[in-house]
């Protein structure tokens, strides 16, 4: 096969355009032996991906890509944990944009890959490449002789830059992609084999611990360490400013010195938290800049406007409340040995973000850093990875040669990580005689939803936790606002999927950050689905009409129409009835919700039952996703149905909770989540890919599955709780007086 | 018997085996167990017996190690997931978890493993509900709950079948 002519290279691979930075080929060891027996066996390829797993299952999915194409066996392929330096920056791994766009670029890489090695092997058999037959790695002549990409392993071959000239396999001709392949990692990690960033244990490694302010804002006055040096085994008291942390041999030592510092220090306190029992008034009164985020169409002529309708919605600040605390080791250089100054290990989800501001938070040049992505623990955005990091840095620069661990503890990841944004949205529409929308107004107030590093300006304060804390410190500047182009921060999903003649959304974004907010799974679209959802039911309802009609009758995009009617379907919507036979429950109910994800991912509706009194409890999800081309089934599923469970979560339990100093929701009593005995049943359907391309599926339910849910509250309360979450006391506001 | 790292040793029973460590009678299992001994399945996830990432079998007893003290755990045999089975033999529910690929980032897994070999230990047939309530000391953030309850009841029905796997609890003093 001869290149065909360039075309357009995915972004990531356009960036990182030589072949040789995503694939290597390493030859198998040579089998000695007579007759049949020699040969050179156990080769394998190494993918070297830019995006990180993050217990997703993503590397399992781009590994099932590069052996579809390459023509090996899944066996045979190795993924490799991306490191600055060598792995192709595709930038963060986030947004759900792995498989869509990473797979994108991977997928042309190892079909330029195979067919440089098909040349090879070729020349090497001496016949022309249509005569040769790939598989397992494989290159098979008529004749029976063969060679194989582990014979013909040669760097030289992917030193070049992709030309996308090489066409991918049909999906038609696809024997692994589309299959429920198992996790590559999940032996190992059930094993409780060493697998993540908590695990390392390099030789010589010491613990650090970070003691924090006991107040956002809060300044270290005075310091007795003596007490904590006292300690056998205390390596170094470091403190700076008013960063404050310690380092010892042994971990148990580390968090007993913790303690006495905390003892130790004195701080200046003041509040700067907004009043938490009213933070819809914050929100809405904070200086803000506001902008139109997207309009369209004209004001409907006011004779046809037979009704108009309002209602305001509010999400309180989430956690990302990852099972596993923060954690990063770090080592510097206690000589002029080769390699960088400062090596990390991180579960970042960019590992050449969080370098870039590494050196911008300790003067160094990214050449000096080496960052090395390492499993963590589900993060659902951007959690307190990056911010270890800087605290094993800091930490290690007191103690070089010695690689400093430091873990946080609960109450810091639940009270210092970034929070998703609280917001408030306001929804209006204007309706004609039979309810239909004639034009739909969206209103957000909060802050913006990314303060990752590398977010804003490079001149603007480092975007790390310590960083504000040490001496001559900068707070980390209130989160901006990405284009929509890019799927938008705060205005992800505001603008609405349905063809309404006329819309205008907008949006207020904080100027002032007193909790800092960045990336939670699924960012603005959480609330706005919510929003949208629950007020396109209280306009069907208004009509007099059925929700999944009224949505059907204002839908045009088939697909869109489709995952609505196969969620209604698959859960019996039309012959649902509350009452079950032996079941009384005087107050099930049932709702619906849908959004195709940041207007460009996944579409999926969800169709929720719940029982209600005062306490909200789902009783099941019916789900209905299209997400073009499916990798792995099985993985989407999961996906999936994690994340709708995530989101039952937040829209029935979560809210960080604080005062005016600082979070004060920092156990698992204190924010609780979604326990194993109030878990919903879910089930999951996933739409044939008729051909479509893949679409980015991590975040699809999040918004769908809360609104569907506030939906099923009002079918079995006529009450519309608007305020999340629902619990007992959001319920009961809502009731009328 | 101090030393310029600090503690004293103190002898456990863990997997079956005698160790020597050195540390103080007040650390917690968990920092023994994993940084100590180097058995890593045995997880961090909140110090205060909140989430069951760090559950381990104490005499056949679900225990949360991250606040359970080196000294009341002495005389007493420690099992942790790397003691559930073995590399080419894990246990039924590891087994199960990854034949229904009952997990997401799987941080929490190893509590879960534990917490279910406990419940399995006191109970061949356990109902669905009664999974579900004994698995609500742990805490999953992925939202793989309905999946590793599947793979627990389906665990105990292999055991059911082959008993020879199933973990038999000790009588506590």
């Amino acid at each position: 096969m001869r290149p065909a002519q360039d075309t357009a290279l995915p972004p990531s691979l356009a960036a990182n355009p030589r072949l040789g930075a995503w694939l290597r080929v390493r030859p198998g060891r040579v089998v000695e032996g007579g007759g049949e027996g020699g040969g050179v066996e156990g080769g394998v390829v190494e993918v070297w991906p830019g995006k990180v797993e993050l217990g997703q299952g993503v590397l399992t999915a781009l590994a099932q890509i590069a052996a579809e194409e390459l023509d090996v066996g899944l066996g045979q392929v190795r993924m490799v944990p991306a490191v600055t330096g060598l792995s192709p920056d595709e930038g963060y791994t986030a947004g759900s944009m792995s498989i869509q766009y990473s797979g994108a670029a991977l997928r042309l890489v190892c079909a330029e890959a195979r067919g440089r090695y098909l040349a090879a092997a070729a020349a090497r058999l001496g016949v022309t490449e249509d005569k040769l037959t790939v598989g397992d790695g494989q290159f098979l002549a008529p004749d029976g002789r063969a060679t194989s990409y582990w014979e013909l392993a040669d760097d030289g071959l992917l030193d070049r830059p992709a030309t996308g000239g090489y066409p991918p396999k049909p999906t038609s001709a696809y024997r692994l992609v589309g299959t429920s392949v198992p996790r590559l990692d999940l032996p190992d990690k059930l094993a409780g084999r060493p697998r993540y960033a908590h695990d390392l244990a390099p030789d010589g490694l010491c613990y650090g611990r970070v003691v924090r302010p006991p107040a956002r804002g809060a300044t270290l006055t005075d310091l007795d360490q003596a007490a904590a040096l006292a300690l056998p085994g205390v390596l170094a008291v470091v403190r700076d400013g008013s960063f404050l942390g310690v380092v010892a041999e042994r971990e148990e030592v580390a968090l007993r010195a913790a303690d006495r510092l905390r003892e130790g220090a004195v701080w200046g306190r003041r509040p700067t938290l907004p009043d938490a029992g009213d933070l819809p008034a914050f929100l809405v009164s904070a200086a803000a800049e506001t902008a139109v985020l997207a309009e369209a169409g004209q004001p409907p002529a006011p004779g046809r406007v037979a009704a108009g309708h309002e209602a305001t919605y509010h999400r309180p600040y989430l956690a990302h409340a990852s099972m596993g605390p923060s954690t990063a080791t770090a080592l510097a250089s206690d000589s002029d040995q080769n390699g960088a100054r400062l090596r990390v290990w991180s579960h970042t989800q960019g590992v050449y973000q969080l370098r870039a501001e590494l050196a911008r938070a300790l003067d160094l040049s990214p050449d000096d850093i080496t960052v090395t992505h390492v499993a963590g623990a589900g993060c659902y955005g951007h959690n307190g990875a990056d911010d270890a990091a800087l605290d094993a840095a800091l930490l290690a620069l007191a103690v070089p040669g010695r690689p400093v661990q430091v873990v946080w503890s609960r109450a810091d990841e639940l009270g210092w990580a970034p929070f998703g944004a609280a917001a408030v949205v306001r929804l209006a529409a204007e309706t004609d005689p039979a309810g239909n929308v004639l034009s739909w107004r969206h209103e957000i107030w909060g802050n913006g939803h990314s303060t990752r590093p590398g977010s804003a300006p490079g001149t603007s304060p480092v975007a790390l936790l310590a960083a504000g804390h040490r001496a001559r410190g900068a707070d980390i500047e209130a989160a901006a606002e990405p284009p929509m182009a890019r799927g938008g921060g705060a205005g992800r999903n505001s603008v609405p999927g349905y063809a309404f003649p006329a819309y205008q959304v907008v949006n207020h974004r904080l100027l002032e950050m007193p909790l800092r907010t960045s990336a939670l799974r699924s960012l603005g679209a959480f609330v706005n689905v919510f929003a949208a959802e629950s007020f396109l039911d209280e306009l069907a309802a208004a009509a007099g009409r059925d929700p999944v009609e009224y949505r059907l009758s204002c839908l045009a995009d088939p697909r869109a129409r489709a995952v609505v009617e196969a969620a209604a379907r698959r859960s019996g919507w039309d012959s649902w009835a509350p009452h079950k036979p032996g079941e009384p429950d005087e107050s099930a109910g049932h709702g619906i919700g849908f959004a195709r994800y940041k207007n460009t991912a996944a579409y999926c509706a969800v169709v929720a039952e719940v029982t209600a009194v005062t306490e909200v409890r789902v009783r099941r999800l019916t789900i209905a996703v299209d997400a073009g081309l499916i990798i792995n089934p099985d993985g989407a599923a999961n996906q999936v149905e994690g994340g709708a469970i995530q989101a039952v979560s937040w829209t029935l339990k979560e809210q960080v909770r604080f005062d005016r100093y600082g979070v004060t929701s920092d156990t698992w009593e204190t924010y609780p989540i979604l326990r194993f005995s109030e878990v919903p049943a879910v089930d999951v359907e996933l739409m044939a890919g008729r051909g479509n391309p893949a679409l980015g599926i991590g975040e699809t339910a999040q918004g769908p599955t809360a609104a569907a849910i506030g939906n099923a509250v009002y079918d079995a309360l006529g009450v519309r709780v608007r305020t999340l979450p629902f619990t007992e006391e959001n319920v009961v506001a809502a009731l009328p007086g | 018997m101090e030393d310029e790292r600090g503690g004293a040793p103190v002898t456990v029973l863990v997997n079956g085996q005698r160790r020597e460590v050195r540390t103080e009678p007040d650390t917690a299992l968990l920092y023994v167990l994993r940084n100590h001994l180097g058995l890593k399945g045995t997880r961090f996830g909140c110090g205060l017996g909140l989430c069951g990432a760090c559950l381990v079998l104490v005499d056949g007893q679900a225990a949360y190690s991250c606040d359970l003290p080196l000294w009341a755990v002495r005389d007493k045999a420690v099992t942790t997931v790397e003691g559930l089975g073995t590399p080419g033999r894990p246990h039924p529910v590891t087994r199960a978890l990854i034949a229904g690929q009952a997990a997401q980032c799987g941080y929490c897994l190893s509590g879960v493993i534990i917490a279910a070999a406990a419940l399995l230990g006191r109970d061949a047939d356990p109902p669905e509900e009664q999974v579900r309530a004994a698995l609500d000391g742990n805490l999953c953030r992925c939202g793989a709950h309905n999946r590793i309850v599947r793979a627990v009841l389906a665990a105990a029905a292999e055991l059911r079948a082959e008993p020879r796997d199933r973990p038999r609890p000790r009588a506590m003093p």
